[in-house]
Order: structure tokens, then C-alpha cells, then sequence
């Protein structure tokens, strides 16, 4: 029933326009996208380097594992509640935050897609010469890109949901409705809220689950499923450190 | 950081509290993950729904669930109940697909061979899969533990102490060592409860010790399947 | 290595363990010696304040809403009551109106300090007693429809403000709330009831007549997020409540309001009518008499400025200055 009217309230067109003197969904999902595109971003060209780096050297995966759990256990709120006191309000903090919850999973889709990729392969594109860089940039990197863009899809769902929270500290995004309709007790539009960032989610994931299955070298589902059969006894076509790439 | 000494029995009387909130939602989630999670290996259909479902309730924001929850069970707002039915909820998300995953790496052929040598199926399952599938279960349970003491900070935003308060005190009072000790002490209890579930995981399955985890079970580690782990 | 490994990990927990350990021994003795320990809600919380059990064991919950002065209000009427022999207990922080008093109606707290004017116009939207009496006849009515009572007010008083910074007063020469007209498109920011509350922005429009406000809700009564979101130039205006330090010390500008659009908010506990009795408010009217408004003020700087007192410290110090 309130889910009923919460989806009414989503499709009654002046609620894109403004809510409560305020910005509408419209506003409020731009700026939704707008913080999650550019934490995303800066994240990406942070993080997928280094994952490129330690795929490719073997070096410092223990140190990744060890960011990424420890970055795992941080609060978001607490993470805002500190940047924003010693920074103040404003983009930069906000997107810090995001930046910080983004890294480990582009991370660890860098480096663990770049060591999945078939051993056999590498050391035949040496034998016919190529450079370390080409090695990289030719073989490595698009026979990774799958599980790249695995990291990237868990790192987007995660920013999507999570900057609901900004509005608790006067952002704007598709939490104020949450918080709003929280504090006045107006469940429809709290309800609202939270079908509009779940649907966004849902979204934007589906959105790069068909680039994850198109940057898909055909020649990788051969590879990747005679690995895993190997181990496992269900043969993985799908990148299998992916979210939701199996189920959906 | 003398307010740290002289404040030491409210900041513990909220870890506590903390511990309460998150100790519920771990357990729960690792107990009733494990039949579903064994009934998803067996049944792809089952596996794909489950999986799908776990998804969504997933990127549900934290904050939306922890308001909802008390509209819809009638429970009364300041009922710490509405976080751990919250917390169990992300807790399931995360653990029947760990536990999906678990049952799924035991070999076929070592699960032939026991129901050869007569085991029943009930026996079969305590005795062969579960104590095979145990270090993808660790794995899973010990994200969902960090996550979940991560999480129930939300609470503080609807009136639930937890760590959370001294965020949302701190920053509401512009005390910025508030705020870090909170900060802190769920970093410290995360890195606590691991420690211990890490512990009890090598004394009941003594065969893993000083064994390299499994590769799935590194995966699960590395790269949380599911995909938002706090919000 | 698996030694090794194991040796680390033993070691770990050791550490760890001492570390709770230590921490669990510093709080036995901190309670033990009485100094500044603020438990929040925990029921070891409840027989602060030396409260005998023999008093009948009437016990009651105090809750307050999430700014520091509430809470202060908050320890301040439950210390009193533990002294007249009431088990007090309390749930600070719980949110917003909304929320507190959704929780005192369902019972889950039995008293919380509130603010004639605005508990009154959301009780009753309708409700437009502005003197003190007609406020108290008023309020006293719409209570009782939710078996609610509040005790007598106190003089102490808080009350909406509009604020500007300095800067802004001055770019669109701003001294009162009517001369907003003049400043372009202006946003307020305000808690998220504001924008319905009929001396909100509802009452900006009509009683003022702006038409160019927009309108941000931040849901920190007038609190840190708010204050930083006019400073940082996010929002040009802002509710901030008019004890609040934060004026005086960023010296904003708070904007005349010489159609009286806010009600003058004296500050009153609100009560379930079961936990009614003479006892009951006996013990809060001689803190509702005490409590002066520059108290307000001086309870406010304590707590959010530089000194960092908890809150239930705060409340003890005044009690004890005036002789409670």
C-alpha cells in the first residue's frame, strides 16, 4: 500500500519539478549521478593503475587485500562526520569520502583481472617479442577488462547506495527524501526515496553488466571456462569476482 | 585525549551497546544462510532467485531500511530490534551467496564417494560438505561481521546508540576527537571480531592451518561478491 | 611460517584483549570514582543521580531531540527527578519532533523537554495563541487529545531566528525578515518540517510575502551542518535557534521579525498523563523556575564551545549553582 503510493508520488510530475520548496527528484537525482560520477572517476584513475601495476608485477597484492578490508570496515558516516568537520561542507570532502569507498573494489578488479588472465598467454606474447608494455596495454589489459569492469560495477552499486547519507550533512541527492520524509514522518516520500536510489542502482548495474558482456574477448569465455571447470564444478562464463553477475 | 579517559565508561557502555546491535545480525545471517545457501548449490533456479533478491535488498540504503523496518513490523521506533532485523537482512544478502558458493566447492566426487560408502544425506551434510564448504563459509562471515559493525552506525541517525553517536554528537558539537574516537573503536571492533571468528575458524577446522585459502575463498576475501558493504 | 603465523595472531589477540581489558578496568574505576562519566541510555544510566529505591521505584524514561540543548534540558529535569527518588533512565538524541514524539505517545519514553510554541503548532496546525496563557490553554487541550500533560513553562525561552551572515546583510542591506524580498533568489535552511510548519515557509510567504525563497531542509535543528551550510555560501539563510552560541561567535545577523511570525518558544516538559502526579510536577517546576534564558545560552556554550562539557555534566553544574 505505501509502496503503492510511494510509486505514485515518483510518477506525479510536479514532484520532479520541486518537493517542499526544495529541489524535485530531478534535481536531486542529477545531483545523485553527478557525486557518484565524479567520486567514481577519480577513484578509477587512482586505483585502476596501481591494480594494473600489481597484476602485472605480482607485487603488493597483500597490501591491497589489507586496504581494501580495512577500508571495508569504515563507517561512512563516521568518514563524513570527520571530513566535513575539518574541511567543511562542499563537493571536495563529499567526493573525498566516495573516492575513498570506491578504491578497493576498482582495485581489486584491476589486479585480479589481470591475473586471470592465462599465463600461457603472457608468456606466448613475449615469445613473440613484445614488450612488458605491450604485454600489458595489448594482452593483459582487454583480456582483464571483464573483471574491471566487475570492480567497477561493485564500486558504483556501493557509491549509489551510500550517498543517500550526504544529505544527513545538507548535500543534496536522493537521500534528502529519506531524511525528510524520516523526520516529518512522511513515509510516502521516504518510501519514494528509496525506490528511486535501489531502481538507480539497478540501473546503472545493468547498464554495465551489458559493457561487461560486450568488452567480453571471445575468445576468454573458452579460456575462463575450461579454468574453472578445473576447480570448480560450475563452469564461470560470467567474470567470476563480479557482483551480481551470476543471478541476475 | 583526556576526554578519552574520562569519558571511558560512556564510550564502553557504547561499545557494548554496539556489540549488541551487530552480534545478533552475524549470527543470524550465518545460521539461516547456511540451508538456504545449501538448497541454492543444489538448484540453479533457486540460486539465480535468491541471488537476484539478495541483490536488490542489497542497494536498498541503509538509512530507507532502518526507518521502514518499524512501518512495517509495527515495532516501536526506538526498538533496537529495527537495526538487527536491518543488519540480518544486509547480513543474508551477503552470506547466502557466500554459503551458495561454499556448498558448490565441494567436489562432486567426494560427495559420490561418501553416499557410496552409505552416509545418509543428513550425515553426508555434517560430516562431508559442511566441514569442506567451512573456509568459503569463514570467508563469507567474516565480510558480513565487518560490514555489520560498519552498518549499525546508521542507527544513530534514528535515535539507536551505537559507535555512531559519537559521529553524529561530535560533528552536532564540532568535536572532532568525539567524532575520531568514534571512528576508531569500529575499526578496532571490526579487526576484534575478526580476530575471533579467524581464531574459532582455525580451531574447528584444524585441517586449513597454514593452508593457502582457497582460491575462491580469496576471492570472497579480496572482492566481496556482493557489492555495497556499508552505506 | 605457520608458527609464525599463529605466534602473530596469539600475540594480536593478547593485545587486543588487554586493550578491552584495560578499557573495561578504566570504566569500573571512573564509575566508581563519580568523575564526568556520562553513560547515554544504558540502564546502568538510570540510578545516576543517587536515587534511593525506596521511594516506590517510580521510574521514568527521558528522551530529547537531537540538539545539545534539549539533551542538556533533558539530564537537567532527570537529575532533578532522580533526587525526588524517581528512577530515571534516559534516550537522548532521538530525532526529530516527529520521532520523540511518536516514541512519548507510544510510551517508549514518558518526558521530554519542549517548546511551547512549537509543540503547540504541531499538535494543532490550526492553533494561533500567541500569549503566554492562551498558549498554555491551548497546548494543555491539544495534549490532552494524546493523553499528554505539560507542567508550568518556564521563563526560559528559545525561539526560531532567521539568520544571514554579515556579509550578506550588508551586500542587500538586510535587517529584517521582509527585506529578504529585495535579495534575489534566497535559500533557507531549516529542518525538514519547516517547509510545511505554518510559521515555516508557509508563513514566510504569507505573513512576509517573499516569493523568491527556495528551500533546504538539514535536519540538525539549527546545528553544525547548518551553521557550515551558511557559511560555505550553500544556503543564504538559516534557522538557527535563537540560544544557540553559534550566532554570537560567527557573527551572523539575525533578521528582525517585527510581524512576530516566531512565537517566542518558553520551555516546558512534556509528560504521558500516566506518569501525572503532584511529586512528579513538584520536582520539574523548580527546575522550570530556575531556568533563565541567558542560562540557556551559557549551557549552549559549555556544551558546543570550546570546553566540550558532556551535556549531563552541564545539567549537574547548573543544578548545583542554583542550589537544586
Amino acid at each position: 500500500m505505501l509502496f503503492l503510493q510511494a510509486i505514485q508520488w515518483i510518477l506525479t510530475p510536479a514532484n520532479w519539478q520541486t518537493v517542499n520548496f526544495g529541489p524535485g527528484i530531478g534535481g536531486e537525482l542529477v545531483a545523485h549521478l553527478w557525486l557518484t560520477f565524479l567520486s567514481t572517476l577519480v577513484a578509477a584513475v587512482i586505483a585502476v593503475p596501481i591494480g594494473l601495476a600489481i597484476g602485472h608485477t605480482g607485487r603488493g597484492r597483500g597490501g591491497a587485500i589489507l586496504i581494501g578490508n580495512v577500508v571495508r570496515a569504515f563507517p561512512t558516516l563516521g568518514l563524513l562526520s570527520i571530513l566535513l568537520l575539518v574541511l567543511g561542507l562542499g563537493l571536495p570532502p563529499v567526493v573525498l569520502v566516495f573516492v575513498l569507498l570506491g578504491i578497493p573494489p576498482l582495485l581489486a578488479g584491476a589486479y585480479a583481472g589481470v591475473e586471470s588472465v592465462d599465463k600461457q598467454a603472457i608468456d606466448g606474447a613475449r615469445a613473440v617479442g613484445m614488450s612488458e608494455w605491450q604485454v600489458l596495454t595489448k594482452v593483459e589489459v582487454p583480456l582483464a577488462l571483464p573483471l574491471l569492469l566487475g570492480g567497477l560495477r561493485s564500486a558504483v552499486l556501493q557509491i549509489i547506495a551510500t550517498v543517500t547519507l550526504v544529505s544527513n550533512y545538507g548535500s543534496d541527492s536522493l537521500g534528502q527524501f529519506i531524511i525528510s520524509g524520516a523526520a516529518t514522518k512522511d513515509y510516502v516520500q521516504m518510501t519514494a526515496g528509496a525506490i528511486l536510489v535501489t531502481v538507480l542502482a539497478l540501473l546503472a548495474d545493468a547498464v554495465l553488466a551489458s559493457a561487461q558482456r560486450i568488452t567480453t574477448p571471445r575468445g576468454v569465455l573458452r579460456g575462463a571456462g575450461s579454468r574453472t571447470t578445473a576447480r570448480g564444478r560450475r563452469p564461470l562464463t560470467a567474470p567470476s569476482g563480479a557482483p551480481i553477475s551470476e543471478g541476475s | 585525549m583526556d576526554w578519552v579517559w574520562t569519558h571511558a565508561g560512556a564510550i564502553w557502555a557504547l561499545v557494548l551497546e554496539h556489540i549488541g546491535l551487530c552480534v545478533p545480525p552475524i549470527v543470524l545471517g550465518f545460521v539461516i544462510s547456511i540451508p538456504i545457501g545449501w538448497w541454492a548449490s543444489r538448484n540453479a533456479a533457486v540460486r539465480s532467485v535468491l541471488l537476484t533478491v539478495g541483490n536488490i535488498l542489497y542497494t536498498i540504503p541503509g538509512l530507507a531500511l532502518v526507518v521502514l523496518i518499524p512501518v512495517i513490523l509495527g515495532v516501536p521506533l526506538l526498538n533496537p530490534v529495527n537495526i538487527v532485523v536491518a543488519l540480518t537482512i544486509y547480513a543474508l544478502a551477503i552470506m547466502v551467496r557466500s554459503a551458495a558458493d561454499a556448498f558448490a566447492s565441494v567436489p562432486e566426487g567426494v560427495q559420490q564417494s561418501a553416499t557410496a560408502q552409505g552416509f545418509s544425506g543428513a550425515q553426508r551434510f555434517l560430516t562431508v560438505e559442511l566441514p569442506l564448504a567451512g573456509p568459503v563459509l569463514l570467508a563469507g562471515i567474516r565480510v558480513v561481521s565487518v560490514s555489520t559493525i560498519s552498518l549499525a552506525t546508521v542507527g544513530s541517525l534514528v535515535g539507536i546508540s551505537s559507535l555512531g553517536d559519537l559521529f553524529t554528537d561530535g560533528f552536532q558539537r564540532n568535536f572532532l576527537l568525539e567524532a575520531v574516537v568514534g571512528f576508531v573503536l569500529v575499526l578496532v571492533l571490526a579487526a576484534v571480531f575478526d580476530v575471533l571468528l579467524s581464531t574459532a575458524g582455525r580451531l574447528l577446522m584444524p585441517w586449513t592451518r597454514g593452508a593457502r585459502l582457497s582460491s575462491r575463498a580469496a576471492r570472497t576475501v579480496a572482492m566481496p561478491l556482493a557489492p555495497a558493504v556499508r552505506r | 611460517m605457520t608458527i609464525s603465523r599463529r605466534g602473530a595472531l596469539g600475540a594480536a589477540t593478547a593485545v587486543l584483549a588487554a586493550a578491552a581489558l584495560s578499557l573495561t578496568g578504566c570504566s569500573s574505576s571512573n564509575s566508581l570514582s563519580g568523575s564526568g562519566s556520562s553513560p547515554k541510555d544504558t540502564p546502568a544510566a538510570s540510578s545516576s543521580g543517587g536515587s534511593s529505591t525506596s521511594a516506590g521505584g517510580d521510574s521514568i524514561v527521558l528522551g530529547s531531540a537531537n540538539f545539545p540543548e534539549n539533551e542538556i534540558l533533558m539530564y537537567i529535569y532527570g537529575n532533578e527527578l532522580a533526587k525526588s527518588g524517581y528512577t530515571v533512565s534516559y534516550k537522548p538524541s532521538i530525532g526529530a519532533r516527529a520521532a520523540y514524539i511518536a516514541a512519548l505517545k507510544s510510551g517508549e519514553i514518558n518526558l521530554v523537554p519542549e517548546y511551547a510554541g512549537s509543540i503547540l503548532s504541531y499538535l494543532d496546525k490550526s492553533a494561533n495563541a500567541k500569549s503566554g496563557s492562551a498558549v498554555k490553554t491551548a497546548l494543555d487541550a491539544a495534549l490532552q487529545k494524546e493523553s499528554l500533560k505539560a507542567s508550568a513553562f518556564s521563563e526560559a525561552a528559545d525561539s526560531d531566528s532567521l539568520n544571514v551572515t554579515p556579509a550578506f546583510a550588508k551586500q542587500h542591506s538586510l535587517s529584517s525578515i521582509g527585506d529578504l524580498k529585495n535579495a534575489g533568489s534566497v535559500t533557507v535552511a531549516a529542518n525538514p518540517e519547516f517547509a510545511s510548519r505554518p510559521d515555516g515557509i508557509p508563513g514566510l510567504k504569507s505573513v512576509y510575502g517573499l516569493s523568491n525563497i527556495q528551500f533546504k531542509a538539514i535536519n540538525d535543528s539549527g546545528g553544525n551542518t547548518t551553521l557550515k551550510a551558511l557559511l560555505g555560501g550553500q544556503v543564504q539563510v538559516a534557522d538557527i535557534y535563537s540560544t544557540t552560541p553559534s550566532i554570537l561567535q560567527n557573527k551572523l545577523v539575525t533578521l528582525k521579525d517585527p510581524k512576530n511570525l516566531f512565537a517566542s518558544q518558553q520551555v516546558v516538559p512534556v509528560y504521558s498523563a500516566s506518569k501525572d502526579s503532584s511529586k512528579l510536577t513538584a520536582a520539574l517546576d523548580k527546575v522550570s523556575q530556575a531556568l533563565t534564558t541567558q542560562d540557556l545560552l551559557k549551557l549552549n556554550e559549555q556544551v558546543s564551545g570550546s570546553t566540550k562539557t558532556d551535556p549531563q555534566t552541564a545539567a549537574k553544574d547548573w543544578l548545583s549553582s542554583k542550589g537544586l
